[in-house]
């Protein structure tokens, strides 16, 4: 017998049950998958933008007001002089068009590599309830952009700030349908406490997150 | 496995005593205060329990759920009834794809396995990358915490290890040593062809696998290497997103005393058509090795476990001898009774009497497991398998005879109560015992009044 018979033959055995799973057994599952019903959840405030940018602040990710997507690119050259950072970054392609040449910045729409130093993206939505970013793979949001790089910017849409978790998956399922390959939460600057649990920023993902907030 | 014969040893390094000193302050009370963010806590970590027993119910249908979704998406699944089985299957698999350069984000199921040893002997190149991990790479050291791997060691010896094996100067600021870590594993992320990582959970409705990581070297690992490799326990399956999301709510605040971690990353299949990142090649191992040996009985409910840490930062035994003491794996309360159970109750030595069974641990743990009750069901296996000494084994023998014969009974202890008191000192105290030096060696035993409880008892109900 297989591996994978012989483990799932000592479950059923350990517990009592036939060797083969009864039909209900299936079908119990299988609705409750269905329904993917949702447990208690803890209060969020109404505020959700309030909120959100309360708890971003807390992560250490440093969170801004923009009145428009046009906007963006002289935020960008804003947070790098402020910061002393290179003026050079790569975006996501939907970015790509903006006027960066025009803030002095040298911005190019592709996947980052080892060697870029400031990533641009956007974000599928984010968490309110912890201040957390929610980005899904794809085509045209590579998920290296908020990996690689020492600095990430993201740009999110407030309209797409919702409570929690829970709220993600149900405009994933409305969004997006089926699961993209990666979906990465993000809270903050990558951190490690391994060493005397001092907690120290820029593990071994970016250093710094700042989020640019649009309508 | 002697656990009696570590503590000693344990107890007189100085320095791991003041490294376990921060633990406390850090885990506990940050897990403290951010169970006070949930304001209705108490249901959701009824609700967390419930979650993981829905998926032990019906384990097997969810796995066969969890593993037609997974390849759906192109995943391969993989399944092993033992730790040989897991190494067998990923050099199977680094084979097939001309690996020659393994990183891994933190496990605790490869660390059972000793993967990498087994890979290592297979002629790859295995490397570490969770800090802590790393830091015991270098030093070829086991971890002594499940989540805070590198807990023993202090920040002096880092800077010696980091200075010695990266022939480099030695630094000794923390975020310098960070960064020299970072800039020593980048090269290693870039040019390993095979990611090896856990998996918190693995979620049926999705065929999705799921990790948390602080330091981002799980979305490293599981998005750079051309191959990535899943490695997780049975138990970890749960039904759906929803359900997850529940849990994902108490592991970091358990853990870390964070309200979540800096990243949670959900990975389904390979790299889809168009994708410009991800691995080529997605397998899981789905991993048995003694996880069915716990089913259906007494010590299901250990089953639940997420992993969190809670139970061994909570519990005065573990704050005093770190996680070396236990001898396997899995230190702690949690550790005390999986270590019996994975390997053998014979195998295991005094591990179940390793708790003082104060509680703490049953009330720190997220998913409500009954440590303290688990502990004493090892306990008593112990005893009809005659697994403990003899004069133990005899001396119960005795009390339980001797507690059934009621004025035996009350003759003895009224004997004893009186000598006890004759031996006292003129503080009431006792300084040494016959066959007692473990109660009497570092500390005095206060003595009886005089009286025992029942002749108390029967002059006061008189008097009443
Ligand atoms: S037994 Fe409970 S407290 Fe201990 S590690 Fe498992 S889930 Fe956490």
């Amino acid at each position: 017998m297989s591996a994978r018979a012989n483990i799932l033959a000592r479950i059923r055995t350990r517990q009592g049950k036939a060797v083969t799973p009864r039909a209900a057994e299936q079908d119990k599952v299988a609705q409750f998958i269905a329904e993917h019903p949702q447990s208690p959840r803890p209060y969020v405030d109404a505020d959700l933008v309030a909120r959100f940018r309360d708890r971003a602040l807390n992560l250490t990710t440093s969170v801004e007001d923009i009145a428009s997507l046009q906007d963006l690119p002289a935020a960008v050259a804003r947070y790098l002089t402020e910061k002393q950072l290179p003026k050079t970054a790569v975006c996501w392609p939907d970015y790509a068009m903006l006027d960066w040449a025009g803030q002095g910045l040298q911005v190019e729409g592709r996947p980052a590599c080892d060697t870029d130093l400031v990533g641009i993206t956007g974000a599928f939505c984010a968490l309110a309830e912890t201040g957390t970013l929610m980005m899904c793979s794809g085509r045209d949001t590579p998920a290296t952009t908020s990996l690689l790089p020492e600095t990430h910017i993201a740009v999110v849409s407030k309209s797409r700030i919702v409570a929690g978790m829970e709220d993600a998956w149900v405009l994933l399922r409305r969004d997006i349908g089926t699961m993209p390959r990666a979906v990465n939460f993000i809270s903050g600057p990558s951190r490690t406490a391994d060493i005397e649990q001092t907690v120290t920023l820029g593990a071994h993902g970016p250093y710094r997150v700042h989020v640019l907030l649009i309508p | 496995m002697h656990f009696k014969a570590r503590v000693g040893e344990k107890l007189a390094d100085v320095k791991l005593q003041s490294a376990l000193k921060k633990l406390q302050g850090n885990f506990v009370k940050g897990r403290a205060d951010r169970i006070t963010e949930l304001d209705n806590f108490h249901e959701i970590r009824d609700a967390a329990a419930a979650i993981r027993d829905r998926t032990l119910a019906n384990l097997d249908v969810y796995l066969d759920t969890f593993e037609r979704n997974a390849k759906a998406r192109g995943t391969v699944v993989h399944w092993a009834e033992t730790h040989d089985d897991v190494n067998r299957i990923v050099r199977e698999i680094a084979a097939q794809h001309g690996v020659r350069k393994v990183i891994k984000s933190k496990s605790m199921v490869t660390e059972e396995c000793a993967l990498n040893d087994a890979l290592i002997d297979a002629g790859l190149e295995v490397v570490e990358t969770d800090l802590g991990e790393y830091i015991l790479q270098l030093a070829q050291e086991p971890p002594s915490h499940i989540v805070a791997p590198v807990v023993h060691k202090t920040r002096d010896e880092v800077s010696d290890l980091f200075a010695e094996k990266h022939n480099a100067p030695r630094l000794t600021d923390i975020p310098a040593l960070c960064r020299e870590a970072r800039e020593k594993l980048r090269p290693h992320f870039l040019s390993a062809d095979m990611g090896v990582s856990g998996a918190n959970f693995v979620i049926a409705e999705t065929g999705s696998t799921l990790i948390v990581t602080n330091e981002g070297n799980g979305r490293l690992v599981t998005t750079l290497p051309k191959v990535h490799v899943a490695i997780t326990g049975i138990e970890k399956v749960v039904a759906t997103l929803e359900d997850v999301t529940t849990l994902l709510r108490l592991l970091p605040r358990h853990g870390t005393g964070q309200s979540i971690t800096n990243y949670i990353s959900v990975t389904t299949g390979a790299r889809r058509e168009g994708d410009s990142d991800g691995p080529e090649h997605f397998h899981v191992i789905l991993v048995d090795a003694g996880r069915t040996k716990l089913l259906g009985g007494d010590m299901q409910e250990m089953l639940r476990c997420i992993r969190c840490g809670a139970c061994m930062n909570h519990c005065p035994v573990y704050q005093s001898v770190g996680g070396h003491a236990y001898g396997w794996v899995y230190p702690g309360p949690m550790g005390s009774v999986l270590t019996p159970t994975y390997v053998g109750l014979q195998n295991a030595g005094d591990l179940p009497n390793a708790a003082t069974l104060c509680g703490q641990c049953h009330v720190a743990c997220p998913v409500k497991i009954p440590l303290p009750e688990l502990l004493r069901k090892l306990r008593e296996q112990q005893f009809e398998l005659k697994l403990k000494p003899w004069f133990e084994m005899y001396a119960l023998r005795a009390w339980g005879w001797l507690a059934q014969h009621s004025w035996l009974y009350s003759m003895t202890t009224r004997l004893q109560a009186r000598l006890l008191k004759s031996a006292a000192d003129d503080r009431g105290m006792i300084r040494s015992l016959p066959f007692a030096g473990g109660w009497t060696d570092r500390r005095d035993l206060p003595a009886p009044e005089g009286r025992t409880f029942r002749e108390l008892y029967r002059a006061a109900s008189k008097n009443g």
